[in-house]
């Protein structure tokens, strides 16, 4: 009797148990979006009060950034350019790179180089940003000044060139993905066919794993275009637009994260930094959904999509 | 391949020169190829032995108990770097008791328990774009919520609850990684028991997804310490003559150190040899982390095969 009733309480309970159980996953689950949201919240609220001294387009698209000034000048586009360009010189050094280094993973290396090159682009990727934005300011920049006879070695390509090597490890492990995902029969077709290795790779692989590639190269330039401390330390600091590769350039990450210690809470230089974070997160944000939409409607489906 | 014939024994004369022209032009090309990716890789590996390098051997020679284990003395000149290096192992060390149950969590749903539909595309859409908000940006975000407007001020906690946002994505993703690698066999074989779905996830799944689980926490503890723009703002200070005593305190960690070190101070060149013993520590914590995520992922492909 009292173990009937025992058992039969107990049935119930599982029940409900399963149910809460279930409900706190999705609870905790949702709340990435959550934070998320939050994020954009905050950099909403703590912005906008800038664009009670100055228009949005006046700040998007002024020249002049000179936020401690009596009257102050709150225009990011030398910012902006200074991420573009630093976004644009280190891609096409990291594009390259990534890929190849990706096609030789996926297609060329034998296993136990795999097994050796792998962990190396993974250890890379692990360098903290901060070690190589220091390599980039004391070992890369007197060079640099030596070498071409340069004012600063701290300027748009020696940042260039270090977040290259940030970018590399991200674009690798996503194109590998997306090449080793390719079918087999479709290299096997094509070798049948007499191709070489490098032309079965170049006219089967590469088309075929195209989407997964363009996400690979996105992605590596939301992660140019959002780091911080490398650009922070080596890109020279000037809120100037560049007009040469050796010209020192400031951008976005970097602006905020010098000037955030010096902003007086709540001052329009403070909301100025939350306005300019709210940019870049608008580009990143950019980046990462246009990623998003080539994955997702691109989406490999086996050989029936090519 | 010049003895191919035709069908009636005449060799091929006018076609065999042309075939392996052909032949040899196309290896070449491929031969060319194949260097030029070779090269790439080892362009990769230069890059990482360079900057390995540097740091080791100009970081070495600074490396003593006296620096490991004791403040910093005389504005930072002198003396050792024992705060930061405790700053950095707990903020990268709690950041990731808040990360890890809430990504595991978050992976058990996403894998285990959700049905594809909007709420869970929604999810996964948050997820990504998360992965790639710039750390520069969650520093923002722990200043307004954390410091400011929650009233941590800029602290230990502030900084952990920053970190913990930051590196939720790769916890998630490493999760549902090992999660998808556990056999549907296990979950039917515990469900056809008459376990309940959460009995089979905590006993049968969890368990054999603990290593990947594992491996995806490691590597999300090195990200975490050599994180710097997301604790500037949130967690990290010059210099404090005492070590931190609650999580409200602010703390000092190896990153930031060495940022300030090698920008900020009055004697950036006298300070070097303390920059990259500095810096030669965050490596060797990093790095460490990162060997044992790997050796750690070996040794369960291993035991898959």
């Amino acid at each position: 009797m009292h173990l009937h009733f025992w058992g039969h309480t107990m049935r119930i309970s599982r029940q409900q148990k399963e149910i809460a159980i279930h409900g706190s996953f999705f609870a905790i689950a949702s709340t990435s979006i959550l934070v998320l949201t939050l994020i954009m919240v905050f950099l909403i609220v703590e912005g906008l009060p800038i664009f009670n001294q100055v228009s949005f387009p006046d700040f998007v698209f002024g020249q002049y950034w000179y936020p401690t000034d009596d009257p102050a000048d709150f225009g990011i586009l030398p910012m902006i350019s200074g991420s573009l360009a630093v976004t644009a010189v280190s891609s096409c050094i990291a594009i390259p790179l990534g890929l190849m280094t990706a096609i030789y993973l996926a297609e060329i290396a034998s296993p136990r180089m795999r097994s050796f090159v792998k962990p190396l682009v993974e250890m890379l990727q692990a360098l903290p940003s901060v070690v190589i934005g220091f390599f980039g300011m004391v070992v890369v920049a007197p060079l640099l000044q030596d070498w071409f006879g340069i004012a600063t070695g701290l300027n748009l390509f020696n940042a260039s060139v270090m977040l290259a090597f940030m970018a590399v490890p991200t674009i690798t492990s996503i194109a590998e993905d997306a090449i080793f995902s390719v079918p087999e029969e479709l290299r096997a077709a094509s070798l049948a066919l007499g191709a070489t290795k490098w032309q079965t790779i170049a006219n089967v692989v590469i088309p075929a794993s195209l989407p997964g590639i363009s996400t690979a190269v996105i992605l590596g330039m939301a992660r140019s275009i959002g780091e911080t401390m490398v650009v922070l330390m080596v890109a020279g600091g000037a809120a100037m637009a560049p007009g040469s590769l050796f010209d020192p350039v400031r951008p976005m990450p970097a602006s905020i994260a010098a000037e955030m210690a010096e902003a007086p809470y709540q001052s329009d230089h403070y909301y100025a930094l939350f306005a300019t974070g709210m940019v870049l997160f608008l580009f990143t944000l950019m980046f990462n959904v246009l990623a998003a939409y080539i994955a997702e409607k691109k989406k490999q489906t086996g050989t029936a999509s090519l | 391949m010049s003895q191919f014939a035709d069908a009636t024994g005449t060799p091929m004369a006018q076609h065999t020169p042309l075939r392996s022209e052909k032949h040899t032009a196309r290896h070449t090309i491929q031969k060319g190829m194949f260097i030029l990716f070779k090269f790439s890789v080892a362009i990769n590996a230069l890059a990482l032995a360079i900057i390995c390098g540097f740091v080791l051997y100009y970081g070495a020679p600074a490396i003593s108990w006296e620096f490991l284990l004791e403040n910093p003395r005389n504005a930072m000149t002198e003396g050792g770097i024992f705060p930061c290096i405790l700053g950095t192992i707990a903020l990268s060390y709690g950041s990731m008791l808040i990360a890890l149950p809430w990504g595991v969590a978050t992976a058990i749903y996403l894998h285990e328990y959700a049905k594809p539909g909007k709420v869970v595309h929604l999810i996964r859409l948050a997820i990504n774009n998360l992965a790639g908000v710039p750390s520069v940006v969650f520093g923002l975000f722990g200043l307004s919520l954390f410091v400011t407007v929650l009233g941590m001020g800029v602290s230990l906690l502030a900084g952990m609850l920053t970190l913990a946002a930051l590196v939720l994505p790769l916890i998630i993703g490493a999760s549902e990684e090992a999660l998808r690698s556990v056999s549907p066999t296990y979950r039917e074989a515990s469900l056809g028991l008459g376990a309940t779905k959460w009995q089979t996830i905590y006993r049968i799944v969890l368990p054999a997804a603990a290593p990947g689980i594992l491996t995806g926490a490691i590597l999300s503890v090195g990200r975490a310490a050599g994180e710097t723009a997301a604790i500037m703002f949130t967690a990290a200070m010059f210099f404090s003559p005492v070590l931190p005593s609650s999580l409200f305190d602010s703390v000092m960690a190896l990153p930031y150190h060495i940022y300030v070190l090698a920008t900020a101070g009055t004697n950036i060149e006298e300070t070097r040899h303390l920059q990259y013993g500095t810096a030669l520590v965050l490596i060797a914590l990093v790095l460490s982390m990162n060997f044992l995520a790997i050796m750690l992922r070996a040794r369960m492909q291993r035991k898959l095969t």
